[in-house]
């Protein structure tokens, strides 16, 4: 395989290093066996039953593991053939994490991009069968602006004033066991499954209170999904707030709660609105709680309060679950509406969090 | 908005020492701690609610209940007499959950022990990055993608699987068919839930002290070595809780698992075979079909599934405390 100057060269480099080390792989040895191991494995798809991109490349990748990890053995002893194996596994690791995502993200694109256009974003489902074309998603489009929105002011402020009561009065002695219990369970509800709590909002609102499926129902639902996750951003970003500045408005002799208005809230307010859209994110794709508390409608409903009105991860569902080729399609368009909608507060808010935020002292 | 009241100046700066006295109950202060005490008080609240109604509606469905809710895995809450049982949504929800968690601990693990010591800072944080966007694709959509892109690529390997190893009971396959199985919805629960496994497992190796990782490395450790030695014992309760809050997640996880099963109730212990059910999946498909005794039969097994998942989630928690506070919420 070698060549035989290059050879020549590492023989003479492995005397140099003998004396102190021990023998080591060559640095074209990486490249090499992956080219090789990658040339094996298309070798076998002809000659053998293995087959597919995704079962040849694995193939190749078995390949590079054995050989190099045999090689690494011979030359370098068992305990480096162990960490090039280990650190090959956590590589793949990786790459095996990248598939699904850009997997995900390009079946949606695909799919979606054809059937986007001014009439989908800009129609209702009225009078559209599922079977014929045409057809949009408006009046999902209002349902989710309206839900998502009415509990984020719901959820939003709840959640930045428990994380305050967390952070600035819990420490006092006397409320030191509510503080800890609340951060327990706060932690617990981010593990509440989000149909459960469906499950809830309907026997609670809707069984006992008697309200109506409605916006306003499915809103409630969210906002109870988006509480944990507001609290725990708002409760971090408080606490990198310097005791400095609470100490000097202190001395000032300003109360407590004009210091926390116009001292702390503002300096983490940059980490507290990323906190908030990540949790936006986080809710406006949910399906399964509005499935439960909320009725679907085919026209556009600009009252959350009254009647069935619909919303993206809703129309998508039962788009989808129509499987006729025009309502598949159409579910597509509302997941690539839907996921552009998620990623664009995601990359906000993250580019919020980059170039601004709390120093740290 | 923190302009907008500002009730008169409850006392001067320049205060005589009576003032003083009166300062730990100024009128704002007590109102502002009142709301921010309610708003935390909410939460408690909330979570008892969430185990109170469940109960009480729970309770006709059980009373209307001829079959042993526990061990009966057929579901027809509506017929008359009521007979249904949460056997196959047990077995359906642990299966897809089992799966789910040997796919993606190591893998999850394997990313964060990527990002936190393997690749370079510039790398590592456009490269935690795009796993947190991973968490943000909405479930529905995980769901469809599963259905529509990789049941057709999975295809081979159920086949695969079934050829070699079929002697292996869970891996036999007598039907030739390999959509809509156990281990197709395994696989994509274990995609969705890889995001919370490798952020939190991240966020413990990343506390590992330095001086414990440079220390291991001057004795002449390997890289392998020092994270065998130095990383996985300082780090293994936050490993453990990450895996059992992912666990929790795969445990209720509804949509996607709701499309990519073809809900039947038996326990089929074949996973590559179409059927299976779980919890989450049984109360989004029967919701809209359920008469009075059906909806709380759903409600009942929606019971169980809170009541896992919190066992699970309770436990992690616990795990982690006692070495610091992560949590999944950032």
């Amino acid at each position: 395989m070698a060549d035989l100057t290059q050879h020549e060269q590492d023989e003479s480099e492995a005397l140099l290093h003998s004396a102190l080390a021990g023998g080591k792989l060559p640095r074209w040895s990486l490249p090499a066996l992956a080219v090789g191991s990658l040339v094996a494995a298309l070798v076998l798809n002809v000659t053998t039953s293995v087959a597919g991109v995704a079962g040849t490349l694995i193939v190749a990748v078995l390949i590079f593991l054995v050989s190099q990890t045999a090689w690494s053995f011979a030359v370098e002893g068992r305990r480096h053939a162990v960490d090039r194996l280990a650190t090959t596994g956590i590589y793949a690791t990786f790459l095996i994490a990248l598939v699904p995502l850009v997997a995900v993200l390009a079946t949606v694109i695909v799919r979606g991009i054809s059937v986007i256009s001014a009439e989908f974003l800009t129609t209702s489902m009225r009078n559209v069968s599922p079977r014929s074309e045409g057809g949009g998603i408006y009046h999902a489009l209002i349902g989710t602006l309206e839900q998502v929105g009415i509990a984020a002011l719901i959820g939003i402020p709840l959640g930045i004033l428990a994380a305050i009561y967390l952070v600035e009065y819990s420490a006092s002695s006397s409320s030191k066991r509510l503080g800890r219990s609340i951060s327990f369970f706060v932690d617990v509800m981010t593990g509440v499954p989000s149909v459960v709590v469906g499950l809830f909002v309907y026997t609670a609102f809707i069984l006992t209170l008697g309200m109506q499926r409605s916006g306003f129902a499915g809103s409630i639902a969210l906002t109870i999904l988006m509480l944990p996750v507001v609290v725990r951003s708002t409760e971090e970003m408080l606490r990198i707030v310097p005791r400095d500045l609470r100490e000097a408005s202190y001395a000032l002799g300003i109360p407590k709660w004009r210091t926390i208005l116009k001292i702390v809230l503002p300096t983490a307010t940059a980490g507290i609105i990323t906190g908030a859209m990540l949790a936006v994110a986080r809710v406006a794709g949910e399906t399964a709680p509005l499935l439960l508390t909320t009725f679907l409608s085919q026209s556009i409903n600009t009252n959350p309060f009254q009647g069935p009105q619909a919303s993206l991860p809703i129309f998508i569902w039962d788009q989808f679950t129509s499987s006729t080729d025009a309502s598949v399609n159409r579910a597509w368009g509302g997941a690539l509406v839907l996921i552009v909608l998620v990623m664009v507060l995601y990359l906000t808010a993250k580019i919020i969090s980059r170039f601004t935020g709390v120093k740290k002292s | 908005m923190s302009t907008t009241v500002e009730p008169p100046a409850p006392s001067a700066p320049v205060a005589p020492p009576r003032a003083i006295k009166g300062a730990a109950v100024r009128r704002g202060d007590r109102v502002f701690l009142g709301l921010s005490r309610g708003s935390g008080i909410v939460i408690l609240v909330t979570m008892a609610a969430i185990a109170a109604f469940l109960i009480w509606k729970a309770i006709p469905s059980l009373q209307a209940n001829t079959a042993n809710f526990f061990t009966t895995s057929e579901w027809s809450p509506d017929a008359n007499p009521a007979y249904f049982g949460i056997a196959a949504l047990t077995f359906g929800t642990l299966m897809t959950a089992i799966i789910a968690m040997l796919l993606a601990v190591p893998v999850g693990i394997g990313i964060a022990l990527f990002i936190a010591h393997y690749a370079s800072r510039r790398l590592a944080s456009v490269l935690g990055f795009i796993t947190d966007l991973l968490a943000a694709v909405p479930s529905i959509i995980f769901g469809m993608w599963g259905i529509e892109f990789l049941t057709p690529h999975l295809t081979g390997l159920g086949q695969w699987l079934t050829t070699y190893l079929g002697f292996i009971p869970i891996f036999q396959n007598d039907l030739g068919i390999y959509s809509r199985s156990i281990m197709n919805a395994g696989i994509v629960l274990a995609i969705m839930v890889l995001p919370t496994i490798s952020a939190i497992s991240r966020e413990v190796f990343l506390q590992t002290p330095r001086a414990h990782i440079e220390a291991s490395l001057a004795l002449g450790a390997t890289r392998w070595e020092m994270v065998r030695m130095a990383i996985f014992p300082f780090a293994r309760p936050g490993m453990i809780s990450a895996s059992m809050l992912g666990l929790g997640r795969a445990l209720g996880e509804t949509i996607a698992v709701a499309l990519m099963l073809s809900a039947t109730f038996d326990i089929n212990p074949h996973i590559t075979e179409p059927g299976g059910i779980t919890f989450a999946a049984n109360i989004a498909l029967k919701w809209n079909e359920a008469g009075t005794i059906g909806l709380s039969a759903l409600i009942a097994s929606g019971l169980v599934l809170f009541v896992i998942t919190l066992a699970v989630n309770m436990t992690a928690r616990v795990i982690i405390a006692r070495r610091s506070e992560f949590s999944g919420a950032n």
